[in-house]
């Protein structure tokens, strides 16, 4: 309180603002700081000695691996046999989650047939069901893209299908006032109605995937991130191992943050 | 020319999931002759939206005949809607949402961007285009409603309190325009509203429905020349006819006060 500034008295009481307590500001070099202190104290940590580097490598230590691999092309290998059982199955997924998605929230018979077998098999782990893909599908691509295509379809037929119900009803009498028959009035109101709820899913699923990823690269490959780690740790290559899991970690952060870019590309009409 | 739109004894009964049934609108007859503009009045809850819904063919009546006498089937729609809460598509700009109807119609994409562009410049809208829904202030966007209804070219435009969602100052604005607009366009109109002088301002007759269940309680003509211009409401022949209808539901009004 400035000097200049009349003290408070029975006869004058000054108006606080007394929301101070709510804001929440950003702290912009925190966040940077919180992530670079993660690393610099697990350097720390390797450098003074007290843990062997068998149990954990160093930051830089990984750091020279992730390089080395990058030159041999194993890196490579690994990230692009990963990359294209990731992409089939959240394809294939997405694609019959969307499409189941529509017709359970938007038909009564679609739902009314759909809906209990969702309910049924969802909560069913989707990784209990590998052996199984495999007895069907066989040791080979197939099933590894199937299992990942599994745990992708649920959530986005659940989302999608709450998405469609929340169309406003107003809107779609709109579409059928101006003459739209079914297919415009699911292609024009119930499917951008439901966009946000789709990349929710999408979201949602991008986890799920990653996570059966590589339990699938644990049986019977041998190429993939999955396998890397899987194999790296059999042999204690420990600073391997740690290159990827590293390597899933930015995975994850690369595909939350390129759905988040799609989603503003593919939702222009959202404020702000 | 001589397309009237006709209503023979209509009724709608909403029954609801207990099986309780409730009357929206009860043995309504009603003309709209081509060119004519007619307001339908009454007070919230007498089944004047569920009318508009009827003749667009979004609710089934329950009793009684809806039809287009004299009309052909030619491409144009029998009816195009105005919404209350605007209704247009977050989704669409105002290029895209007035083409909306005339999508469905199926009228070429060069045809379609050139009627638009016409109903955008009729409705002042020109220059934002590219601009969505939420970007717009409300008057804006519901000249977008009425822009993508008359992009149609309707038989009988509907519209169903227009108006009512807007600030005072600026639905006043909006009726003049649409006046304006009307008397150049000439279009049938059916329009809802529940205030009156609106429907004074606006029309040929004033149809006053009465309270639920909704039934004609008259027909008043409104003989004001035209064109009307916006100090119209300052005469006493307007004057004289807005107390003259208010003097017909007043009571009504009252009774749904005191519920």
């Amino acid at each position: 309180m400035s000097a200049a500034e009349p003290r408070p008295t029975d006869a004058r009481i000054p108006v606080e603002d007394r929301t101070r307590f709510l804001r929440r500001p950003e702290h912009r070099a925190l966040r940077a700081l919180a992530l670079v202190g993660l690393v610099l104290a697990w350097e720390a940590v390797a450098r003074a000695g007290w843990v062997p580097v068998l149990f954990l490598p160093s930051p830089v230590g990984v750091l020279a691996e992730a390089w080395a691999m990058t030159a041999s092309g194993e890196l490579a290998t690994h990230l692009a046999a990963s990359l294209r059982r990731l992409l089939l199955g959240v394809a294939v997924g997405g694609g019959l989650g969307v499409a189941t998605g529509v017709a359970v929230g938007f038909f009564a018979l679609a739902d009314a047939i759909g809906t209990p077998l969702i309910a049924a098999t969802f909560p069913i782990p989707k990784i209990a069901l590998l052996p199984l893909l495999v007895l069907w599908l066989g040791l080979g691509e197939a099933s590894k893209v199937a299992v990942i295509a599994l745990g992708v379809f649920f959530p986005m037929a659940i989302n999608t299908a709450a998405g469609v119900r929340q169309a406003d009803p107003l809107l779609i009498r709109a579409a059928v006032a101006f003459g739209a028959r079914r297919w415009s009035v699911i292609r024009k109101v119930i499917l951008p109605s439901a966009l946000p709820m789709i990349f929710a899913g999408l979201r949602l699923a991008a986890g799920t995937a990653l996570l059966l990823l590589v339990a699938a690269e644990m049986i019977a490959v041998e190429s993939g991130i999955g396998f890397l780690v899987l194999h790296a740790g059999n042999i204690m290559a420990t600073t391997k191992l740690m290159v990827g899991i590293v390597l899933l970690s930015l995975l994850g952060v690369l595909s939350h943050w390129g759905l988040a870019r799609l989603e503003r590309l593919a939702i222009p009409w959202r404020a702000g | 020319m001589t397309v009237r739109l006709v209503l023979e004894g209509v009724s709608k009964t909403y029954v609801d999931r207990r099986g309780q049934a409730l009357v929206a609108l009860e043995d309504v007859s009603l003309t709209v002759a081509a060119e004519e503009f007619v307001a339908v009045l009454g007070p919230s809850g007498c089944g004047k939206s569920t009318l508009l819904q009827l003749v667009a063919g979004l609710l089934a009546p329950s009793a009684g005949r809806i039809y287009f006498e004299g009309a052909r089937r030619d491409g144009r729609p029998l009816t195009a809607m105005v919404f209350q809460e605007f209704a247009l598509f977050p989704w669409r700009t105002v290029q895209a949402n007035v083409e909306f109807g005339l999508e469905e119609l199926g009228v070429p994409a060069e045809e379609r961007a050139r009627r638009a562009r016409a109903l955008i410049e009729l409705t002042g809208l020109a220059g934002f285009e590219r601009r969505y829904p939420h970007q717009l202030s409300g008057g804006m966007r519901q000249r977008v409603g009425i822009a993508r209804a008359l992009a149609v070219n309707p038989l009988v435009l509907l519209m169903d309190e227009p108006f009512s969602a807007l600030d005072a100052q600026t639905r006043e604005l909006l009726q003049e325009e649409l006046l304006t607009l009307w008397e150049r366009t000439r279009t049938t109109v059916l329009y809802v509203t529940h205030n009156i002088q609106e429907a004074v301002f606006l029309a040929d007759r004033v149809v006053v429905l009465s309270r639920r269940p909704g039934r004609v309680l008259a027909d008043v003509a409104v003989t004001l020349p035209r064109p009307r211009p916006a100090a119209l409401a300052a005469r006493p022949a307007f004057a004289e006819l807005v107390e003259r209808i208010w003097g017909l539901i007043r009571d009504e009004a009252r009774e749904a006060l005191t519920g």
